[in-house]
Order: C-alpha cells, then structure tokens, then sequence
C-alpha cells in the first residue's frame, strides 16, 4: 500500500496533519464517494488493499455506497474515518454520525478506536481480514482525541483472532469425490468467478479445463480468469450472457463453480438453473455454499488449493469432443451481433479492442455500456476488468480507473462510461486533471438512462418515465473546463482516429460518442426468466 | 422447527448488535437470544432460539460463524442438555383468591418474590413448556405482566462448549 485516497475535513485534521509529511501518497478525491471507489479499483487492480480517508459525518456517510460496493465484491478496503472526539459520541455533536452502526451490515468487520493504545493493533487487524480469506471492507473510525494523542507504537506481530480462521484446507474425502465426479460427467463445466481472481486460480483453471477438456463459462466477476479467445471459453452466462454459455448451464451434467455466488443476474429462474446438473461449489466462504443452490458435492476452501488438489487428483488427459461440438454450434448458431449501421456502442468498444490490442485495463460503470464492454472486450488476464458487479453502483467507473491506474502506472486504462453514470461522479475530472492521472473516459452517450429505457421499452410498455436525460451537458466543454482534453465523436468514421488520439494524448482523456440512442443490450433473459429463454436481437413487440 | 444455538462471542462493544442484526438482515426469526458473561470474562456466550426448517438453520449457522466477533457455535438441540428460562410474572391476586395462586405456585415449584394489596410477583424457571403452562395456569387471574430471559442451556454430563477455537492466531 503506497497510496491512499480521501478527503480532509475537521475530525481527520490532525491525521491528514502527519499524512502530509509522511511517505504515504494521498491523491485528494472531489466525493468520498469516489475515494472508496478509487481504493475499491486499487485494490481490484493490485490484489492489495486499498485505502480510502473520510472525515466524521458526511464524510463517512459519503464512503458508505463505495464500501457497500466492495462488500457485494468482496474486495479489500479499508476505510478509515474521523469520528468526534471520545467524550462528544452520541451526543449529536457536529458532523458526528454512527458510521460504525451504518455500516455494519456492509463490511466484513469494522472498529472504532477509542484508545489510543488499541490503534496500531486495530490497523493491523483491519489490514488482515480486509485481505484474507473472502475479502472485504474494513472500516476503522478514529475519534480526533484519539489522533492527538501520543503512544509508546506497539504492534504485535500476532494477532488474536480465535474467531476467524482465514485459511481453510480443502477436505480430502470432498476432493476426491468431485475428482470422480468430474470423470463420470459427459457435459461438465467450469464455471468461475471473482474467486478465481482473488485466490490467483487462473492457471489451476486454466490446466483443469484443457486436461479434463472442461467448457469454460464465467460470472461478470470471474471476467479475465480464463483467457476469452481460448477454445473452450463460452462466454458469461445469466441475464446478458452469450446464448452458447445460457445453454450449456441448461444442458451440463456437471458444474463445477469456483468463487461463484449464482447470484439472481446468473442463475435466472432459480428452480430452472442447470436442471440437469450435479454442482460442485468451491469457495472459501462456507455461507456461500447451499445459500441459493444446493451443492451435491461442496468444498470449502482457496480455490487455488482447492484446484491444486483436485488437479492431482485427475491424472491423465480426458476428451470429450461430443460436447465441444454441441457447444461450438450453439457459438456459431448464436454469434453476438449487431447492425453494421449508424454509430453503435459495440462496434467504438471492438476498436477499442484492436487499438488496445485488448490489453488494456478495462472500468466500467453500470448498465447497458458495462454489458457491451463485457462482451465486445474480451480479456486474456485477471485483474484488467472492474466493474461494480454485485451492487451494481453506478459512478464507479471513472474513480475506479483512477485507482487502478495509480495501481497499475504504464498501463494503458480505459474507463468505458454512459451518459448516466458518469454523471453521478463527474467532478473526478477535478482529480484526473490534478494529478493528470491517465484514465481514458469512453461515454457512450445515448441521452438515456439506458438501461432502464431498455426495460422500459420491454417490460413496462416503452412508457419511457424519467430516463431521458435531457439537460446534459456537452461533455467536452466539461472536460475542458477541468483542464482534460476531449473530443466528441458522432460518426462511426470518426471512431477509430478519436480512440486513438485519446490513447496517444498524454494523462486523461473525455471521448464524448453520441451513440445509437436506442440500441439495446442482447441477448437478454428477462427477470425471473429461464436460461434458454432468451431475446435475442431485434425489437421485441 | 425450533433449534438451540450456543455461541461464544468475543465480549467487545457491539457484538450483540452485529448478531442481532444478522438476524434481522437476512430475514431469520429469533425466538429468543439470552446473554451473558462466561467463567472468562473476555467471552460471553449467547443462547439463541431460532425457528426455521433446515436449510435457514444451515444458513443462520454459516452467517453467524462468518462473523469475527463469534468464537465458536453449536447446535445443542439434539444433545442431551439441561435449557432453563426464568419468567417474572406479575398477576391479579385479590386477597380472595391468593390462596388459589398459592397452590398453582407451589405445583410448579415457582416462588412469589413480591407482594402488592391487589397483585403479586411470580418467578418461575424451567424449560419452555413449563415456563408456558404456568402462564396459561396463571392467565384466568388476570396476568399484568411477563418477563422472560429466553433460555439458556448447558449440555449434560462432564463435557463443555469449550473454548478451543481454531481460528487466526498468527498474522503475516
């Protein structure tokens, strides 16, 4: 940790004092809200723990969606936040708030401090159940007097935490019945998610499926743990999935899930989701297993571990050319698409694609544009897509790149944007213009929420209530104002050469693409839906 | 279906709030939650009542372990085990009638703890059903008030809910 991210205000003053001469970075947000989504996006692109600083009351309120977020994640931040001196709590003091009780229910664990002497344990304690086992956000409020105090530094190299265990072994007896499990399948898959990335099973996945000649589908989470041009890469599976991956769950005999959560986007119809299947279900968070569905053959565990073990339980090579088949015509049956007319979303993130020759670290914000970057991006690496999966928030993305591109310097980071979202952060321009943090902003820019027009128009009569968002800006004015070069594009002509002017110009970048207005998301599984029920393309009356 | 949770937490600041509203978050149904200190005063141990079919049950269990705060938790209802419930009752007692009250107290092995000109005060322990039929015994005088602690419960014979907890001792 090198970097921290946040905002001073009155009860952090004597923290942000000794911040200013110390060796830690603090890269000054314009919301709390995107200082913990910034540390949110550190964190996704380092595998550390990032860092975020708020002062008391609406500074700490300000962090909560950003904590929410990592929680729903399971990233690893710790935000520390200003509290009213000891004697004033619970007194309705100015700016006090019980950031403690607010945000219980979203970090895996917070403190507040009112010793001095439990300070640097408490740091200590934060930093290591934010980053082990199922990770997560850590809150540490530290009321002012408690920063004015003085303190002989103790700081135990033990910790004592008898009720956490954050290592946990695979079981033996498990491992070996899903190794059989995976020998007697015709039709297994692989089914990966966030887990895999955090536990750095990539490669374990990777052996598994082309030894076993296991297909390979994974959650928005799992995006970039399989490389997505390999041969045995379906696609994501769930509401937006790739219809090829949608079938697969519905004809395997066999799933076998790591760091997955079959969360509702996912599974869809809970009683239809993979009828014919037996489950395996790796994770390291034994609440996960048996939540939404039951799991015949459970395993508790890292995944890495888990893999490793299983691994050396599948000796030898297997084949199973008659399900690649059948999954490879379900790929050329049902090929994403799109019309090759006017200016569309996915044809500025393909040139995106080449122009970064994919290598890019891909941000996103939440809704039609995120769905777009996820299936018209695809990756060959973990850590090189953030985006706000479980929580959905939207305002994440630019703050996120700049996380991570502060993670990750040299690296080329693109925040894909819409209209909307980008909206409920846009003063981070302020940030990216301060420090001249290299973070390219794509919005795709239809005028609407888009999302929710979409589901207007199908499921709620295309009465398009409040999701126009007339009033908006010119966003390349705004950009310039704070100093970021922009350019708007409103052909597909132009596309190429204003993507790769924003990659060449120096520090941040605003590319402002009036897209298509109301080109929709495909395929889609209604809400509630069926897998293999699917809208496909087209307008749907 | 009504299941018994003995859980030793960790006795830091806000640990009841944390399980209590686990509880709430997630949509399980608390019967009763009884707390209190342990021979170790760093720990106290919760007693919870829970009501739901199985899979809730797996699910409240997981949730509760997942939390720092919570050192270890079993399932006791299906080992032998001594559950008791203290209940404070406060009933219409019209002199006329006292003797009547009397009797019911002394069936159950309850004690009058305190005595107004029109009512009285009834502890009783026992397990559940116990503590319910002297309150149905109770109810055609007039019950003014019940306190209940919720249970608490110990397992039978030599063994404990000891405290050897496996979890993070050592940090990098």
């Amino acid at each position: 940790m090198d970097t921290v991210f946040g905002i001073p205000g009155g009860s952090v003053l004597p923290l942000y004092h000794e911040l200013a001469v110390a060796s830690i970075r603090h890269i000054l947000t314009r919301h709390e809200q995107a200082a913990a989504h910034a540390a949110d996006g550190y964190a996704r692109a380092s595998g550390k723990p990032g860092v975020c600083i708020a002062t008391s009351g609406p500074g700490a309120t300000n962090l909560v969606t950003g904590i929410a977020n990592a929680y729903m994640d399971s990233i690893p931040i710790i935000a520390i936040t200003g509290q009213v001196s000891v004697a004033m709590i619970g007194r309705d003091s100015f700016q006090e708030a019980d950031i403690t009780g607010i945000t219980l229910p979203v970090t895996k664990a917070n403190y507040l401090v009112k010793n001095i002497r439990d300070l640097a344990v408490t740091i200590h304690e934060a930093f290591h159940v934010a980053a082990t086992g199922r990770p997560g956000p850590v809150l540490i409020d530290v009321p002012k007097d408690i920063t004015t105090q003085r303190a002989a530094f103790h700081y135990p190299p033990r910790l004592h935490l008898p009720g956490y265990r954050s290592r946990v072994e695979p079981h033996a007896l498990q491992v070996a019945q899903a190794a059989a499990a995976i020998q007697a399948a015709t039709k297994p898959l692989l089914f990966i998610g966030g887990g895999v990335i955090t536990s750095g099973a990539h490669e374990e996945v990777r052996q598994l499926a082309e030894e076993q000649d296991i297909p390979v589908v994974m959650s928005m989470m799992g995006k970039g743990a399989f490389p997505e041009q390999h041969p045995l890469f379906i696609g994501m599976v769930g509401m937006h999935g790739t219809a090829a991956a949608n079938y697969a769950i519905c004809e395997t005999d066999l799933i076998i899930g790591v760091g997955v959560r079959f969360d509702d986007r996912v599974t869809g119809k809970i009683e239809a989701f993979a009828p014919k299947a037996k489950i395996i279900h790796i994770d390291i968070d034994a609440a996960e297993i048996g939540k939404v569905v039951a799991a015949h053959i459970p395993i508790v565990a890292d995944a890495r571990q888990a893999l490793q073990a299983l691994l050396a339980k599948l000796p030898g090579k297997m084949e199973r050319p008659a399900w690649r088949q059948q999954i490879k015509r379900w790929q050329e049956e049902n090929p994403l698409r799109y019309e090759q007319c006017g200016l569309k979303p996915q044809y500025v993130i393909e040139e995106l694609y080449h122009l970064t020759g994919g290598r890019a670290i891909i941000s996103t914000d939440v809704g039609q544009h995120q769905m777009w970057a996820v299936q018209y991006y695809p990756l060959e690496r973990p850590r090189a897509f953030l985006s706000s999966c479980g929580l959905g928030t939207m305002g994440f993305g630019v703050p996120a790149a700049m996380g991570a591109a502060i993670a990750r310097p040299g690296e080329t980071v693109v925040a894909i944007s819409g209209d909307g979202s980008f909206q409920m952060n846009i003063q981070e321009l302020a940030t990216l213009s301060h420090y001249r943090i290299p973070v390219k902003i794509v919005l795709l820019n239809n005028g609407y929420l888009g999302m929710v027009r979409q589901w207007q128009e199908f499921f709620f009569d295309r009465r398009y209530a409040y999701s126009e968002m007339a009033g908006n800006p010119d966003f390349v004015k705004v950009a310039e104002a704070y100093r970021v070069p922009g350019r708007r594009v409103t052909t597909r002509e132009e596309v190429v050469p204003a993507l790769q002017e924003a990659l060449e110009t120096e520090g941040p970048f605003l590319l402002d693409v009036l897209i298509d207005r109301e080109e929709n998301v495909f395929p889609m599984v209604p809400p509630g839906g069926t897998l293999n029920k699917m809208v496909t393309g087209g307008r749907q009356e | 279906m009504k299941r018994t949770l003995s859980v030793l937490v960790e006795n830091r600041p806000g640990v009841l709030t944390r399980v209590a509203g686990l509880f709430s978050r997630r949509g399980y149904n608390i019967d009763s939650l009884a707390v209190g200190r342990t021979e170790n005063p760093s720990i106290s141990r919760m007693t919870i009542v829970v009501d739901g079919d199985e899979q809730i049950i797996e699910q409240v269990s997981k949730q509760l372990n997942k939390l720092i705060d919570v050192i270890k938790l079993s399932d006791i209802t299906d080992d032998p085990h001594v559950g008791r419930e203290l209940v404070l009752i406060k009933v219409n007692a019209e002199p006329a009638v006292r003797g009547e009250i009397m009797q019911i107290v002394d069936i159950f092995r309850a004690r009058i703890v305190d005595i107004a000109r029109n009512s009285l005060i009834i502890e009783a322990t026992g397990d559940a059903d116990k503590i319910d039929a002297i309150e149905n015994s109770l109810r055609p005088f007039g019950i003014r008030e019940v306190v209940r602690t919720g249970k608490i419960a110990m397992l039978r014979g030599a063994k404990t809910r000891g405290m050897e907890a496996s979890g993070d001792g050592a940090g990098e």
